[in-house]
């Protein structure tokens, strides 16, 4: 105890915790301006906001699954090689061989699904309860953007593991992308424009003719840098905006 | 003070701002035109970066053997994997060359020899040894290359001249240049 004493007065501790957490008003509210990661949040919310049955909590499970398929993710790139050779061994070496391997696949793939569902549903509650009304349009919107990260997450994840399943769900979602008018070769007047496989926004997306290794790297680049940090940036902007456009929506709320 | 004079004051204030507010609308153009230049110019050149000069990937014209290695009525499924195309050899004799990829939504349908039919393993699309669709959601018969004899008398495929199946059209009457008679 007083050791504790010791170190909590020494310079080093005073250095990263400026003040002593005295549980008064003014301190509680300190403690979150004074934080970079909790400033983000309100500084004091309605009663309101943590009744269950009225916001279902799943905007925090979606943060909450975003950090664990973070993580997950994060370990299951040191044994997974993106190239046509390796990656479907990778994978079955992680199921197999690696330590916790095949646990880290399956949460990275179940959170992943969650995370899609759970997204879905917090969109839901948020449009009944009328919560992307005034003032909170700006917020809504970054909220699609973020819906469609997570589709893009979803999507891109999914040839990853190089198995039948992915690859030709691949094929045909890009496949789609080359019906798009004015600029995929299947699409509205692409004869006229002179659009073919190799010059269409599906060559964008797959970096060739076909879903072949440069796919399988594209995906993973986008899946595994581009996609999170802008999904990272958008959520700190989502939840700042929570906290200046009044806080988390409430049945009290006007 | 007169409210002339008041006038002619301002007048004076206005003048002297003049200059300095012009500059800084000018300043104001070229620094935020140049950071948006600088931003579009950088986009544009992404996206071009995202078209290779080369591609690793299969020549579109390749030799698939000679004629007489294909017996008539027969689908020949081995250049599916790396070319993604079948060489039919019809039990009249001729010859085409067909796009193993369904017209549905891309995928690679499989030649069943028992049935006699392609069929696709992702919506369940079928279609006969002509291409033609029968089943399933194809909205029109699978599309054919171009194949012909190269001079060391192998058959050459080229995947640049497309024949488009139509809905409803048999290609083997609407294309009688996607036959090959040997």
């Amino acid at each position: 105890m007083k050791m504790l004493d010791t170190i909590k007065r020494s310079v080093l501790w005073r250095s990263i915790f400026r003040r002593e957490y005295k549980d008064t008003p003014r301190n509680r509210a300190l403690a979150i301006f004074g934080n970079i990661f909790m400033h983000l949040h309100p500084v004091k919310i309605r009663d309101s906001a943590v009744k269950l049955r009225y916001t279902w909590g799943m905007g925090g499970i979606s943060l909450f699954s975003f950090i664990i398929l973070t993580v997950t993710g994060f370990l299951l790139m040191f044994y997974y090689h993106p190239s046509v050779e390796k990656a479907f061994w990778d994978m079955k070496d992680l199921e197999f061989q690696v330590p916790y391997g095949i646990f880290l696949r399956n949460l990275h793939r179940w959170g992943a699904h969650f995370m899609v569902i759970v997204v879905w549903l917090h969109m839901f509650r948020v449009f009944m309860t009328g919560s992307y009304k005034s003032p909170r349009q700006f917020n809504w919107t970054i909220g699609v953007i973020l819906l469609v990260l997570t589709m893009l997450l979803s999507f891109t994840g999914y040839l990853l593991p190089w198995d039948q399943l992915g690859l030709w769900a691949i094929v045909v979602g890009t496949n789609m992308a080359a019906g798009t008018p004015l600029l995929g070769f299947e699409g509205p007047f692409s004869e006229y424009l002179g659009i073919t496989p190799y010059n269409d926004v599906r060559f964008a997306i797959l970096g060739g003719s076909t879903v072949g290794g440069n796919a399988l790297l594209r995906s993973y680049v986008w899946h595994c840098v581009v996609i999170p940090l802008v999904a990272v940036v958008l959520m700190a902007v989502h939840f700042w905006r929570v906290r200046k456009d009044g806080g988390i929506s409430g049945p009290h709320s006007s | 003070m007169s409210e002339n004079e008041l006038t002619t004051d301002q007048h004076e204030v206005e003048e002297l701002q003049v200059e300095p507010e012009k500059r800084r609308d000018f300043l104001k153009v070229i620094g935020w035109g140049g950071i948006a230049g600088f931003i579009a110019v950088n986009l544009a050149a992404f996206v071009r970066f995202l078209y290779p000069r080369v591609l690793f990937e299969p020549p579109t014209t390749f030799k698939v053997g000679n004629p007489a290695d294909f017996p008539p009525g027969q689908v020949n499924t081995q250049f599916i994997s790396k070319f993604g195309t079948w060489v039919v050899r019809q039990s009249d004799g001729s010859f085409f060359a067909m796009e193993a990829k369904c017209t549905h939504l891309g995928c690679t349908p499989n030649w069943l020899e028992a049935q006699q039919k392609f069929k696709c393993p992702c919506h369940g699309s079928g279609y006969y040894i002509t291409g033609f669709n029968f089943e399933g959601p194809a909205p029109r018969p699978m599309d054919r290359y171009k194949i012909s004899i190269a001079e060391d008398g192998q058959l050459l495929v080229d995947k640049s001249i497309k024949f488009k199946g139509m809905p409803g059209e048999d290609s083997n009457q609407l294309y009688p240049q996607s036959l090959l008679r040997v």
